[in-house]
């Protein structure tokens, strides 16, 4: 039975890396006694995986897992389960059963929200108003963006003006454009103040890091970007119906793509956390 | 949201910030101010290691079970945070409430091996508590040691206000009853330190004041205050079935050296190996009930959901129940996915059986620990491993398919000839031949052998407490002969060996054996840069060679010489229940060559019958 988990992970858990967020749930799920499928051999291992890392620093409350489990499994109250063997600070917020062909989040991933606060006492051209609105006004009559992409081979050019599908500092606009409600608080840490909202192109083929977008926005500005002061949030992820294995596909591809949060996605059923970050932040 | 003692940019700005935020799984939560007792509990090296460690999580939950106490933990920051911290003197803090370890009441410090000496200091000093016992005030913590190395704390004696001699379980709660006695009355810092000194076990170094000869050696150990006892008693846990044992062992998030669960299932070693300190310390051997470690092997993984236990021990082999412990724990984990180890294990007929249920044949490898190369020299160290027994093993184990063999021995051994290294290439090569004997098509591949040596070290309360160490150069020049006798070899291409550090090891030798004079030299070498000295990188021998001579102590005076029989030794005022006349006998008997029987087949009368538990009071039957 194909199941997904929607997760967050905030506060001091910013500081756990992505490997190890992976054996935390894999000690998670045996502590709660859910039953998930291993794989064979002499060295078996449980059937889990993860939509997108989330480097080491990011917050987020739209982290996504895959499992698999036995048949057997009783899904209610799974979620109440899991948080009772978990820290504060790690949660599951919802989850979905998948249909039986469901593809992995990792394949089905297309784009990420973001959003972006800036750190209490760090200094930032973003927290003016009128700086920030007239350089994103800017960043949006760019022709181009380019960003140097290094790989382990060679480094090069690449322009991501189509796969940012949403930037902007105004909450509204954004919850518009991305059909998604964030909290009226600070959902990020306390006394940050939300200076933008992102919608990125994620996956396999193209990945577009957040803190890159930033840091451009940054260099147009003459400004020095300083990685420290900013809290970056992942807010959600999704998959594209539209999409094709394998062909990065945006929304100026010929057939724009159509996003849909991963905990729906090929999902038969979804259950929602009774205790969702909006009630711990709010 | 958890407060965190360090800022994001720290924490963004240093290797696996894991290590410095706590709220690991089955930490415990409670409210600093609600507690009379603030303990915190450190391991003097780097969290993967320290948080491997298992006694530090019985005492943690043995502390915690009492409401009045609330024990965090404390590691060494590694050299990127330290370097942080003393530039913005940010002070040490423990990991569950982030506070600063000198606001606390205790400073509890387990010294397991002597290469972290100067990491106590890097403890000490980031704290901001002072580094000399004297010089700390009613505001600081009381820094109390305990651990292995505290059977011969003097080298280190001028950085604590107390040891603990012996097995935490026992005299802990005392202690803390005294302390809060203490608190309530105001007194001095002394005067607790007085009441404290009437515990059995604990030991004050301040009220002991060592004088010495013209030659160096210890002339006498005089206590200063009536409070003080003549010998301090090394505290030991009677009934292993029914004492503190953790149910909700912690889990780390990142990867630390021992990622799984431990399970403790007898504690001691009947076999009396003339070079084992751990032999004679935790004498008698005492087995845990089957019963109590079911229970626990069972709670502990439901609480942690690790994938892996692991039997601890000296010698899991001489626990009786071993085949039925194992088989149980096959049965009821090994379809959920939990792995079993067994270090320590004799190779025979049940040892096989059980590592190929529960490992990989082709990716696991045998371990075999002679220790020595010859037969004669085995004798001379009581290692009664026959190299007969260690052939059968070896072939029974390539006919079950295994093809990879781990081998440690041990160069500088009391006595030791040039033709007892030779024997141990030519063990090396007979186990390779071993595995030639069986048919070309019923063998997996080339056979590999690792050989390793380490540099033998004397420790106190050992036989061969008395013998001195080989010099670095000889362990240099041996090393390169027996590397010779190895490519020497038949099967010199299915060989490996590897060797270790012989610059620690010395320093090793100097410390185990070595006398209150030693703190200064300590201090010096802390003060000019030394720390993390168990890793090769950071270890600067010519700042510790510099030490030494400017305090005028001889290197070689603690290693070099052997010691007069009757020589008075700093440690001596500790009784480990083994009395020094049964070492000194043991010692006798290792220049003759001659063995002695393992506790479970014939009392060797070493003393340790006075705690009156474990196998002194077993009803007798032969274990070969």
């Amino acid at each position: 039975m194909k199941a997904r988990l929607k997760f967050s992970k905030t506060g001091s858990m910013r500081f756990i890396g992505h490997l190890d967020v992976m054996r935390y749930f894999q000690k998670a799920f045996r502590r709660a006694g859910i039953q998930v499928s291993y794989s064979q051999g002499y060295s078996p291992h449980q059937l889990l995986s993860f939509a997108s890392p989330l480097g080491i620093g990011l917050s987020s409350t739209g982290e996504y897992l895959d499992i698999v489990l036995e048949d057997t499994e009783d899904c209610t109250e799974i979620i109440e389960r899991i948080n009772a063997v978990m820290n504060d600070e790690i949660r599951a917020e919802a989850f979905s059963l998948l249909e039986e062909d469901a593809k992995t989040s990792m394949a089905v991933l297309a784009a990420c929200d973001y959003l972006v606060a800036v750190k209490p006492g760090k200094q930032s051209f973003l927290l003016d108003g009128e700086k920030r609105a007239a350089a994103l006004k800017r960043f949006a009559e760019r022709e181009k963006v380019e960003l140097l992409k290094k790989t382990k081979r060679s480094e090069k050019l690449v322009d991501i003006r189509e796969n940012i599908y949403c930037m902007t500092d105004q909450k509204r606009v954004f919850e518009q454009f991305s059909g998604l409600s964030v909290p009226e608080k600070n959902i990020v840490q306390e006394g940050s103040l939300p200076v933008l909202y992102l919608e990125l192109t994620a996956g396999s083929v193209v990945n577009i890091k957040p803190e890159l977008v930033l840091e451009a926005l940054y260099i147009q500005e003459g400004e020095n970007f300083d990685a420290f002061a900013c809290q970056i949030h992942r807010l959600e992820m999704y998959g594209d119906l539209q999409g094709k294995k394998g062909e990065v596909h945006t929304m100026t591809s010929e057939i724009p793509c159509q996003l849909v949060p991963l905990s729906d996605y090929q999902a038969k059923t979804r259950i929602n956390s009774s205790d969702t970050y909006k009630d711990k932040w709010q | 949201m958890r407060k965190l003692a360090l800022s994001d940019d720290i924490l963004l700005s240093v290797e696996k910030p894991a290590r410095y935020i706590g709220g690991e799984i089955n930490m415990v939560k409670k409210d600093p101010k609600e507690v009379a007792i603030r303990f915190c509990m450190c391991f003097p090296d780097v969290y993967e290691i320290g948080m491997s460690h298992l006694g530090i999580q019985i005492l943690y939950d043995m502390l915690n079970l009492r409401e009045d106490v609330y024990c965090e933990r404390v590691y060494s920051p590694w050299l990127d945070l330290d370097r942080i911290m003393r530039n913005q003197k940010i002070p040490l803090f423990a990991l569950e409430s982030q506070e600063p370890v000198k606001d606390f009441d205790f400073l509890g410090i387990t010294i397991q091996y002597e290469m972290c000496y100067t990491n106590i200091l890097q403890v000490l000093d980031l704290s901001q508590i002072p580094l000399l016992a004297g010089e700390r005030t009613r505001e600081h913590p009381f820094v109390i040691g305990g651990g292995p190395c505290t059977y011969n704390p003097e080298p280190i004696a001028d950085f604590f206000d107390l040891f603990y001699i012996g097995e935490g379980e026992t005299v802990y709660y005392t202690l803390l009853d005294k302390y809060k006695e203490w608190k309530q009355s105001g007194a001095s810092r002394e005067e607790f330190l007085k009441m404290a000194a009437g515990i059995p076990g604990i030991y004050v170094p301040s009220f002991y004041k060592p004088e010495y000869h013209a030659d160096g050696t210890l002339a006498s150990f005089q206590r200063l205050v009536p409070e003080a006892p003549e010998k301090i008693l090394k505290q030991v846990e009677q009934d292993m079935s029914d004492t503190f044992y953790p149910e909700k062992p912690l889990v780390p998030y990142i990867k630390v050296t021992q990622d799984r669960v431990v399970l403790e299932i007898q504690r001691g070693c009947i076999r009396g190996c003339r070079f084992c300190q751990a032999g004679m310390l935790y004498r008698p051997i005492r087995p845990r009930s089957l019963e109590f470690l079911k229970q626990r092997a069972k709670k502990m993984l439901e609480t942690t959901g690790q994938d892996e236990i692991s039997l601890s021990s000296l010698s899991s082999s001489d626990f009786k129940e071993l085949p039925e412990l194992v088989y149980w724990l096959i049965d009821e984990f090994r379809d959920k996915g939990v792995n079993i180890s067994l270090p320590s294990l004799r190779i025979d007929a049940f040892a096989l059986d059980v590592m190929s249920k529960v490992q990989d044949i082709r990716k696991s490898s045998l371990t075999f620990a002679p220790e020595a190369g010859s037969q004669r020299m085995r004798n001379v160290i009581n290692k009664g491993l026959t190299e007969e027994v260690i052939l059968k093993g070896a072939l029974d184990a390539f006919r079950g398919g295994w093809n990879r063999v781990k081998l440690y021995f041990m160069l500088g051994l009391p006595g030791e000839t040039d033709e007892d290294i030779e024997q141990i290439a030519v063990l090396s090569d007979k186990i390779a031949k071993e595995y030639y004997t069986i048919p070309k098509e019923q063998r997996n591949g080339r056979v590999s052998i690792v050989t390793s040596t380490s540099i033998f070290v004397p420790k106190p309360f050992t036989p061969f407490q008395w013998a001195p160490m080989v010099s670095k150069e000889y362990a240099t020049e041996k090393r390169f002969f027996l590397l010779d006798k190895v490519k020497s070899q038949l099967n010199a291409k299915s060989i490996k060996y590897n060797c270790h550090d012989a610059d620690v090891s010395e320093l090793e030798g100097i410390f185990a054996r070595g006398d209150r004079r030693l703190c200064s030299v300590i201090l010096q070498a802390y003060q000019s840069g030394c720390f993390y000295d168990a890793w090769s990188e950071t270890f600067h021998y010519e700042k510790w060679v510099q030490a030494f001579q400017d305090h005028q102590l001889d290197m070689d005076f603690y290693i070099k010489r052997e010691r007069e029989e009757d020589e008075l030794f700093p440690w001596d005022f500790i009784d480990i229940g083994v009395t020094k006349r049964f070492l000194r006998n043991e010692y006798r008997q290792a220049k003759k060559e001659m063995v002695t029987p393992n506790c479970r087949a014939k009392c060797a009368g070493c003393g340790a019958a006075k705690f009156g538990c474990g196998v002194c009071v077993e009803e007798r039957e032969n274990t070969p």
